[in-house]
């Protein structure tokens, strides 16, 4: 095992009963990058976050997390990793800077030390004015920021997020994105992260795997992934009936819409196609209206690899 | 904190046995905060056996009195007999209260926060019991101090009253890991607030409330080897005066015994992984 790997899975499996949640699946995370595992509702994300963060035992298959084996060394692994779950993990009865110390202590990191990571952790996730409240009166982002805060005390370099920003409005989506970023890029933290919306991954991920039903359909950065696939097309309106039917006959289009004057184009979207087709509508003398590049998104991946559309959430982007 | 890379060498050795007392005491001190934010609890715990001390002395006090077979009688009799009941089923309403609380924490995600934490993994039950024990100190302190009040006159000397908290202690600290492994055993709060029932019938099954001599004889045989009715006697003994024989022993080992299995019972449920639909 390398130290640039992060966690690496070999043939994991696990079944509740006679239900198979996870189907002999392999992954593999290099320190330092942000996953991102998607998949729709029941897929088994999580049980995949519960499995790697130690919290149920893998039926089968060969488990590494943060240098170490995840059966033989589970307290070496909980060392490194920090958790922070679907559902809210901070304590309702708990002000916000006594649920970080609690945390502080649990890590052991002394009184002087742990004081100092709460103030700058309440400090940076902008929680400095609801720091006395009880975490009962929190809203649902201030409670994630906290759940997350919680989870860097112990300066973890790895860390697990089961769909962080689900139930979130939009811009505390985006300080959660801005949050997962940083830690990222400037403390060289691994993230694995797993969420429901194709926007998301395609923000974060270095690299996704799209789980479907237990398997890993396919696996890449999201470049790889959007190449993978055909939908690529440039969309061409027209000022009036007759520049279409002529460019219709020229061009060999996917489709085309009469009513709103609309030929689509198949297109690898770069500008030396680009260039070509604009040169053939102009060596014809024909008027375009507009014209728009649709380069297929994770939506069509997920489409083209498990045959059926995922819960797509309105990007606000 | 700018490498990429995990160093596998750094805390390849956690050993998180060595943490058991300090993580045992932070776990004391966030239930300790629990009690504190959630006092109508606490309230409760200390009212029920209030209610049943004022119930048992001024509505059927004069009759069960009448009917102990001592020269005086009546009712400043029968709170002298009375109240070490009373002090047993305040022990057992408590225990009860740290079942709810053990289940109300189950389904909370900080229980599964902590479980994938480097951290002594009994702490979490542990912060509860001595939690658990230090309420029960001071619930059994209020109801005696009502019980004073009412007439209630011991005639234990210091060393008496100190083994009285030794006892209390003893017996929470028993009840209160049973109530532990029952809370995690529960599927739902509304179940852990229903089976710990039995503790606070079992001192009306013994000798808390009536002499076991004045039962029939099945109850009466039940009644004399429950766990209750030695610790009933022994409290009775420091508190009065009055003989306790090998009561005090037997205690102890119902105690020990309670103690060990519940436990060892509560460690295995904690440890068996929960399983919540993803």
């Amino acid at each position: 095992m390398t130290g640039n790997t992060a966690i690496s899975a070999t043939g994991l499996r696990k079944s509740f009963g006679d239900k198979v949640v996870l189907d002999d699946i392999d992954l593999n995370v290099a320190a330092g990058t942000i996953f991102s595992l998607l998949g729709p509702n029941g897929a088994g994300k999580t049980t995949v976050v519960r499995i790697l963060s130690t919290l149920i035992p893998a039926d089968g298959g060969q488990l590494r997390v943060a240098g170490h084996d995840l059966a033989a060394q589970p307290d070496a692994v909980r060392a490194a990793i920090g958790v922070t779950g679907q559902f809210s993990a901070v304590d309702n009865l708990l002000t916000g800077t006594e649920n970080l110390r609690l945390m502080a202590d649990l890590n052991h990191v002394g009184r002087t030390e742990g004081r100092r990571r709460v103030a700058a952790l309440l400090d940076q996730f902008d929680l400095v004015d609801a720091a006395k409240q009880p975490a009962s009166t929190y809203s649902g982002g201030m409670r994630r920021r906290l759940d997350l805060a919680m989870t860097l005390v112990g300066r973890p370099r790895l860390i697990f997020l089961d769909e962080p920003t689900t139930g979130l409005d939009p811009r505390s989506r985006h300080t959660m994105w801005q949050i997962i970023r940083d830690l990222a890029s400037a403390d060289g933290v691994t993230v694995f992260l797993t969420t429901q919306y194709l926007d998301e991954a395609d923000e974060l991920a270095d690299q996704v795997a799209v789980l479907d039903q237990g398997r890993i359909v396919v696996q890449g950065t999201p470049t790889e992934l959007k190449q993978r696939i055909p939908g690529g097309h440039i969309s061409l309106r027209f000022p009036d009936p007759d520049a279409m039917a002529s460019a219709a006959r020229i061009l060999d289009p996917l489709s085309r819409d009469d009513t709103t004057l609309t030929l689509q184009v198949s297109s690898d979207g770069k500008v030396r196609s680009l260039r070509s087709l604009l040169g053939q509508l102009d060596s014809a003398s024909i008027e375009v209206d507009d014209l728009s590049i649709h380069t297929p998104d994770l939506d069509d991946v997920f489409f083209a690899f498990t045959g059926h559309p995922s819960e797509r959430k309105d990007t606000t982007s | 904190m700018t490498t990429a890379t995990i160093d596998s060498t750094v805390d390849a050795t956690v050993n998180t046995r060595a943490y058991t007392l300090t993580d045992s005491a932070t776990m004391l001190r966030r239930n300790l905060k629990h009690i504190l934010r959630y006092p109508s609890m606490t309230v409760l715990l200390i009212g029920m056996p209030i209610v049943f001390l004022l119930l048992f002395v001024y509505v059927f006090g004069g009759a069960l009195g009448a009917g102990l077979g001592g020269l005086s009688g009546g009712r400043a009799a029968y709170i002298a007999y009375v109240v070490p009941g009373i002090l047993l089923l305040t022990v057992g309403a408590t225990a009860q209260g740290t079942a709810i609380s053990v289940a109300m924490d189950m389904t909370e995600g900080i229980i599964a926060r902590f479980r994938t934490m480097a951290i002594a993994r009994a702490s979490v039950l542990t912060g509860h019991v001595l939690g658990a024990v230090i309420q029960t100190i001071l619930c059994v302190t209020v109801v005696t101090g009502v019980s004073l009040l009412i007439g209630f006159r011991p005639t234990a000397g210091p060393l008496d009253w100190l083994a009285v908290l030794g006892v209390v202690v003893m017996i929470g600290f028993a009840l209160t890991w049973l109530s532990v492994a029952l809370g995690l055993v529960s599927k739902s709060v509304e179940a852990a607030s229903n089976l710990p029932m039995f503790m606070i019938l079992l001192p009306f099954l013994g000798s808390g409330f009536v002499p076991t001599s004045s039962m029939p004889t099945v109850l009466r045989w039940f009644a004399e080897y429950q766990p209750f009715t030695p610790i009933t006697e022994t409290l009775r003994g420091l508190l009065l005066g009055t003989p306790i024989g090998n009561s005090a022993i037997i205690s102890i080992g119902w105690c020990a015994a309670i103690s060990l299995l519940s436990y060892l019972w509560a460690r295995k449920l904690y440890d068996q992984p929960r399983h919540v639909t993803a």
